[in-house]
């Protein structure tokens, strides 16, 4: 059974909102940088990143983080993941990365995106922007910027799609039952 | 698109399909990335070992795996035959087994004798990678080769190589020729007839004895090491003739395309095969193509041993 | 084994190509000779009832009865390579192929080069063989291609023909001399045809096989050059030459125009020669390696036609038995040579199967012919002759398992494939031994 929790809309308006709270958090766009986990959480930190120099007017620098070669669960995962190239053409010493996945859940994923980001410098911080949070934590991580909490069973998965990788904008709650 | 290789070992680009090979570039192109870093390394392949069996000496091969496998965390042990039991008379079953004891991730061996890498990977459970056997094949060599030409010319269809020297000894020209004509290229070799094995064209490639010939229209020219040994079996006259014939200089490369891109698998005979200012000049590819090998290198180390 | 003073072989199809027979009949054995053969034999019924009777009687109907096979280019590995074979296990796998004489190449440790070694395998063949065994002598002493070896005093001692087999003697001048001094003893030269500088590092056929594979290749023309100067050797000093192993079309035409313009030349092929090609190898197939090394599918064809028109007189095995973990090694480190003695037979059988040659032409190659060759009183079923006997069955199906060879050796690329036609008995002077728990 599927349900779908977020329309296209919606998701965008949460784009929106997390633009403004980043802005807020951080007193403007100032050392702020940008760094999507792939696949879908580069999209959604280009979005943020339009969306800020919509508000703010300054464009800010994004990158790219794949964390295949970082990944603790490949071991018990079904199908190996293809390497992709991380492309960070920026220093991201001291400054504030702000760091993009599409759904929170485990925090596994987060922990690898870190890890991978200190390889390329010493931050002032590192914050989190996801656009759904499922729960189920099996890390001491948390987001500071949430679009949407939805609260899931293990046995359900959350399915974000995107115009640019699936050709619509729209999060649904796929149950196995 | 497939994501991993069908193989446990990588014996050769014989065995490989065409998606087999791309998949091995594009993780190669993403590995690259990680060679520039200030920090090169991934923590990919930690905990995990990796031997280097080199039973030929080999700098360039054993350490650019050797680099690959670091960069991925690995813990890469070399061993080589002078420090080795071999040199006790131990058979390679032998060797395969007391490696095998120690349980090794995988396994990456250069030997002089052809099928010594297929030999060793019906023994070893884990993966095997061949460096280079006999005059068989060395498929890291070839893959790292397709990496650097796609790297200039984007698309690797369609594309004409010259591969010119000692082709009856080479395990290069093997595994280029194979992958390339997986790939839609189209490969012309070149040398004395008296090192251009027999039957070659059934490989699917053409035999052009004269280089001029050769290297007309041709998009990538690789040279090949030309062992001195050679002359002394009477394979060719002298060096000086060989290398008026069939080296690599200025005047030949008149004849090439003006794009045309030169590479050359290592050690050189600067002013044998190829002269040094073609081996410095402006169409040279021969240090790019050893710092792709540290990518491509990972690229199949990470493939075959990490994860599943 | 039985032994018994007399031996009655019933309604088996009797197949002697020395005498021209290929019919169902009786065969009566009395201490070691064929003593009748024929449809009414003389022996009265009450002696065949009689269960006190010193007679056996074998039941051959549905089988073939010929006369026992012979292999005239074995490698016995004694002495010196014991570890590889003896001339106990090697006679034992002689006679579960069907042979009951097979001739044994001088390159043991030491060579076959003097009286003392040929003294020793002919006196340990009495003690441990099962099977008549004829030491080959070597031409040259050591092998080493440098001094004739004393041939008169090997040939008194009993060698019954002379070989540097496995290093052919490159110097044309030692060969001619070779050739001439044999034949003062009118003993057949036996050649490996193979030009060492032409062969140099190859470690199988060259052709397309060896360039994919990235192996050293050895050349039809190391065979056929040497092929051609041995029968020109053999035009000058007119000896009798016998070509070991003949692997190529053009060794194979070399020999049918010397045959034809009356050169005493015959030759011998080898069953993996009419039945594999280089192929094999792929993979890098270590019992796919002996020497002259398997050639070309045209060659195949060549071997098969050169058997079919005559121009091949033998059959033999080059029987080369290696330990396992000689061959179990990388390809060009691995010795030459594969085991032969118990899959022959019915690799001979297929090509009758396959229409190439008849049943008579197939059991005369590897009978009559060769005992000509080597001038031996054996190799039919006349009355008077020795009673070796092989009783075949053809239509029997079985798969070649190198784990159940009575050889040391297991090195051979027939492994696992499906076979027809089982040895089922076979006589040697009068002794019988059956292999129906085959």
């Amino acid at each position: 059974m599927n349900t779908r929790v977020m329309n296209a809309d919606e998701v965008n308006r949460a784009i929106t909102r997390i633009a403004h709270e980043v802005l807020e958090k951080n007193k403007g766009a100032h050392d702020l940088v940008i760094v999507g986990i792939r696949t879908r959480g580069v999209f959604i930190a280009d979005r943020l990143a339009a969306k800020i120099k919509e508000i703010e007017g300054e464009a800010i620098p994004v990158g790219i983080i794949d964390i295949t070669l970082y990944r603790d669960d490949i071991k018990s995962s079904p199908s190996k993941h293809i390497v992709k190239k991380t492309e960070i053409p920026f220093s991201i010493t001291d400054k504030k990365v702000i760091l993009v996945d599409d759904v929170l859940y485990t925090g596994r994923s987060i922990r690898a995106a870190i890890d991978g980001l200190i390889d390329f410098g010493r931050p002032a911080n590192i914050q989190l922007a996801v656009l759904i949070d499922r729960g189920h934590r099996e890390l001491p991580i948390r987001a500071d910027f949430v679009g949407k909490n939805i609260p899931t069973s293990h046995d359900e998965s959350v399915k974000v799609m995107l115009k640019e990788e699936d050709g619509v904008d729209k999060v649904t709650v796929i149950s196995d039952q | 698109m497939i994501n991993k290789l069908k193989s446990k070992d990588l014996l050769g680009t014989k065995d490989l399909s065409p998606e087999e090979i791309l998949l091995i570039l594009n993780t190669a192109e993403s590995m690259k990335e990680i060679s520039s870093r200030d920090i090169k390394k991934v923590p990919a392949l930690r905990g995990k070992t990796i031997i280097n069996l080199f039973y030929e000496s080999s700098t360039r091969t054993r350490t650019s795996f050797e680099i690959a496998g670091k960069r991925l965390s690995a813990d890469v042990v070399n061993i080589s035959v002078s420090t080795s039991s071999v040199a006790k008379g131990e058979t390679l079953r032998d060797t395969a087994k007391n490696l095998e004891a120690m349980n090794p991730d995988a396994v990456v061996i250069r030997h002089s004798s052809s099928g010594a890498s297929e030999y060793i990977a019906k023994i070893l459970r884990c993966p095997v990678i061949n460096a280079g056997d006999g005059a068989h094949e060395h498929p890291t060599q070839a893959l790292l080769d397709l990496f650097t030409i796609r790297e200039k010319k984007k698309e690797l269809k369609g594309l004409k190589v010259s591969i010119i020297g000692d082709i009856a000894h080479s395990r290069v020209a093997r595994s280029n020729i194979y992958a390339m004509n997986k790939m839609g290229m189209d490969v012309t070799v070149s040398g004395p007839s008296t090192l251009i094995p027999v039957d070659i064209e059934k490989i699917g490639v053409k035999v052009v004895n004269d280089v001029v010939k050769a290297i007309e229209g041709a998009d990538v020219i690789i040279m090949l090491r030309i062992q001195l040994e050679r002359q002394e079996k009477g394979l060719f006259p002298s060096i000086r003739e060989y290398s008026r014939l069939f080296g690599l200089n200025t005047e030949k490369l008149k004849n090439a395309k003006e794009d045309v891109i030169i590479m050359h698998p290592g050690p050189m005979n600067r002013g044998v095969e190829i002269s040094a200012d073609v081996a410095d000049g402006q169409y040279s590819l021969i240090l790019d193509q050893v710092t792709n090998g540290v990518a491509v290198r990972m690229a199949v180390l990470h493939l075959l041993t990490g994860g599943a | 084994m039985i032994k018994n003073s007399k031996i009655l072989i019933k309604n088996g199809r009797v197949i002697d190509p020395a005498n021209k027979i290929d019919t169902v009949l009786d065969i009566l054995i009395e201490n070691g000779k064929i003593i009748e053969i024929g449809n009414l034999l003389s022996i009265n019924k009450s002696e065949i009832q009689n269960p006190k009777s010193e007679i056996e009687i074998i039941d051959a109907s549905g089988k073939i009865v010929v006369p026992g096979l012979i292999d005239m280019h074995v490698h016995l590995r004694e002495p010196g390579y014991e570890y590889k074979e003896t001339i106990k296990t090697g006679t034992e796998a002689a006679l579960a192929g069907g042979f009951t004489s097979i001739a044994c190449m001088p390159n043991t440790k030491p060579v076959n080069d003097n009286q003392s070694v040929t003294d020793f395998i002919l006196d340990k063949t009495r003690k441990e063989g099962v099977v008549n065994v004829y030491p080959v002598g070597a031409i040259s002493k050591g092998l080493k291609g440098e001094e004739l070896s004393e041939i008169g005093e090997l040939k008194s001692a009993g060698v019954v023909a002379i070989t540097d087999d496995g290093k052919p003697v490159m110097n044309s001048e030692l060969m001619r001399r070779g050739m001439e001094y044999a034949s003062m003893f009118d003993i057949p030269v036996i050649s490996h045809c193979e030009d060492l500088h032409l062969s140099e590092g190859g470690v199988m056929n060259e052709g397309f096989v060896s360039t994919e594979l990235g192996l050293k290749g050895i050349p039809n023309a190391a065979e056929d050059v040497m092929t051609a100067r041995d029968i020109a050797l053999s035009e000058l000093t007119g000896a009798r030459l016998h070509i070991a192993h003949v692997s190529t079309r053009g060794a194979v035409n070399l020999i049918r125009d010397a045959k034809n313009r009356g050169v005493k030349v015959t030759c011998e092929t080898a069953p993996h020669y009419f039945t594999l090609t280089e192929k094999m190898v792929d993979g890098y197939n270590t019992n796919a390696k002996m020497n002259p090394p398997l050639r070309s599918e045209d060659d195949l064809k060549a071997i098969r036609e050169g058997l079919k028109n005559g121009t091949i007189d033998v059959i033999a095995t080059d029987h080369a038995p290696h330990e396992t973990s000689e061959k179990d090694v990388e390809f060009d480190k691995s010795p030459f040579g594969i085991v032969g003695l118990e899959t022959s037979l019915p690799l001979t059988l297929k090509l009758v199967e396959d229409g190439i040659i008849s049943l008579d032409e197939a059991i005369a190659k590897l009978t009559v012919n060769p005992a000509r060759i080597l001038n031996l009183n054996k190799g039919t079923l006349s009355v008077g002759a020795d009673a070796d006997i092989a009783i075949i069955n053809l239509d029997k199906e079985w798969q070649i398992d190198v784990k159940k060879f009575k050889s040391k050796g297991e090195n051979s690329p027939f492994h696992g494939l499906r076979v027809k036609g089982l040895v089922n008995t076979v006589i040697i002077n009068g002794n019988t031994f059956n292999f129906e728990a085959h």
